[in-house]
């Protein structure tokens, strides 16, 4: 434990990090402070709540690193049950699916995030696509429910590729042997969700500050074109700039991180279409406190899985 | 009874939490301690754990579930969880149905709100699935007339009802195994029998309270 600690390179990314935070919260009071009484204080008050949430996040996702890989794997094991809990909760099942969502909850899934610990990886890349791809739909057939089998199939297989298979290419990237770059694999990790996260955060901060131009309305109205090119150029010139932490250089770490972007801009998309088709943007409300997770992780279950065949098709031998 | 809490009682409570990951709103009363009958509607084995692990512990120390008889006797483990775990009333749910005359049906459903009248004490509150069985959670069914009557038996006990959404989706009739998804629990504003209402129109006015409370999903 704590070895993490002994990479130079990886401390410089924590306190990176860390003074973010800093001056995130610094600027969060300063707006607080400078508003007037009385004016409308929900942008403000948001951001601020965003930033309290952005502390803990990090300080759960360093423990997690600082553990090592095993921290690394449970952390993003339970992320994927959290993000499976709430999109299995949205999504209309019926009784005949009960024991299939007992097996994706407490054998599938769990059963992935072992193979990477394992480190299996032959086995890892097909077990969802391949093996839970087939047992789905036949066990929904075995319990006997026709009705909209094909709907319910479908939307509890993209559950699992979502949440179980999609996400937990993350941690997978420990896996990886990268010559040259033999145990220092966190730092990859580290990397694919500080520029994920930050082109998200960068996208909502260019989009509120001169976001016009709406991209898809009908999907999610809160994201402009302004704030999509303002948020993916300068998430990736802060890719770029992190080129000294991983094995890429600066040009290759430049596009990996507009794919990422690029990557993390599809994956909210889709999983604000997702929102809009059941009609969550109701139930979102009423579960505040417990959902989110899955809000927030929309961006890496794209750029996760995309980011590791890249990285292991032009970096692993 | 003891006031005490089992510590079975409180640990199945916190695993029915875990699993059932409810989020508990108190939308037309408080937490109290005065006397209660709280009334919900019933689709899992999980509701009565869950709506008792709602409460404050020292309510749960005071608060006890009806439950049926003739299925917390059949087998030592469910006695046992019943009586000694949980202090639930057990009462004699198919009685009425075998009694053979009209006289007869009078005695014993007397004798059932009484069980229920002296179970309330002077301290208690009761936890009451009106329904008398689990249902599929697509729809309430009709209450059985057991509220009313004891409703009027013991006025001075505070009808309280409550909602329990996506149960019958974490652990349905008939299944052992729970799916770990997300529930809701909303409490309502009491209610009371008005001067001279009838059984039916209360009983459905009751069946009203609950379901109103629906946060999601068809009303």
């Amino acid at each position: 434990m704590f070895e993490a600690l002994r990479d130079p390179k990886l401390v410089w990314l924590f306190g990176g990090v860390l003074s973010l935070l800093v001056i995130s919260s610094v600027i969060g009071n300063i707006l607080r402070n400078r508003q007037k009484p009385g004016a409308s204080r929900t942008t403000i008050d948001n951001l601020n709540a965003r930033i309290r949430a952005w502390w803990k996040m990090c300080a759960i996702f360093t423990a997690a690193i600082l553990v090592g890989r095993v921290g690394s794997l449970i952390l993003f094991a339970i992320i994927s049950f959290l993000a499976m809990r709430e999109y299995m909760t949205l999504v209309p099942t019926r009784r005949g699916d009960h024991r299939t969502l007992f097996w994706s909850f407490f054998v599938i899934m769990p059963l992935q995030y072992y193979l990477i610990g394992i480190q299996w990886y032959g086995f890892f890349a097909i077990m969802i696509p391949v093996l839970a791809f087939v047992f789905v739909p036949t066990s929904i057939a075995i319990a006997g429910d026709t009705e909209h089998f094909l709907e319910r199939a479908a939307k509890i297989q993209f559950g699992i590729m979502v949440c179980a298979y999609c996400l937990s290419h993350a941690p997978a990237l420990l896996l990886l042997k990268i010559p040259g770059f033999e145990g220092q694999d966190a730092r990859l990790l580290l990397y694919l969700v500080i520029v994920d996260q930050m082109s998200d955060v960068l996208q909502y901060v260019w989009g509120k500050l001169i976001g016009k131009h709406k991209i898809a309305w009908r999907v999610s109205p809160n994201k402009t074109w302004e704030g999509f090119l303002g948020g993916v150029l300068s998430a990736t010139a802060l890719g770029t700039a992190l080129w000294w932490a991983t094995p890429f250089t600066p040009l290759e770490s430049a596009g990996l991180s507009f794919t990422i972007c690029i990557l993390g801009f599809c994956g909210g998309l889709v999983m604000s279409a997702i929102k809009r088709d059941i009609g969550i943007k109701d139930f979102g409300v009423v579960i505040e406190g417990h959902g989110g997770i899955l809000d927030r992780m929309d961006s890496l279950c794209f750029a996760a899985p995309i980011f590791f065949h890249l990285v292991r098709y032009y970096f692993v031998p | 009874m003891s006031e005490r809490i089992h510590p079975i009682a409180s640990l199945l409570a916190a695993i029915a939490r875990g699993i059932s990951g409810v989020q508990v709103q108190w939308a037309g009363c408080e937490p109290d301690d005065r006397q209660r009958i709280y009334f919900a509607n019933h689709t899992s084995h999980l509701d009565f754990v869950v709506l008792w692990s709602a409460l404050p512990s020292e309510l749960r120390a005071v608060t006890r579930p009806i439950a049926a008889k003739d299925y917390w006797e059949e087998t030592p483990l469910r006695r046992y969880l019943a009586e000694n775990v949980f202090h639930a009333v057990l009462l004699e749910r198919g009685s009425l149905a075998k009694a053979k005359s009209s006289d007869e049906t009078h005695f014993v459903g007397r004798h059932l709100i009484e069980d229920m009248a002296s179970a309330l004490g002077d301290k208690n509150s009761l936890i009451l699935f009106p329904e008398g069985t689990r249902g599929t959670g697509e729809k309430i069914a009709p209450f059985r007339s057991g509220l009313y009557h004891l409703a009027l038996r013991r006025p001075d006990a505070e009808l309280v009802p409550a909602y329990l959404e996506n149960l019958n989706r974490i652990l349905p009739k008939g299944e052992v195994l729970p799916v770990p998804m997300l529930s809701l629990l909303t409490f309502g504003k009491p209610i009371q029998v008005a001067p001279g209402e009838e059984k039916d129109i209360f009983l459905e006015r009751a069946r009203e309270a609950v379901s109103s409370l629906r946060r999601i999903g068809p009303a």
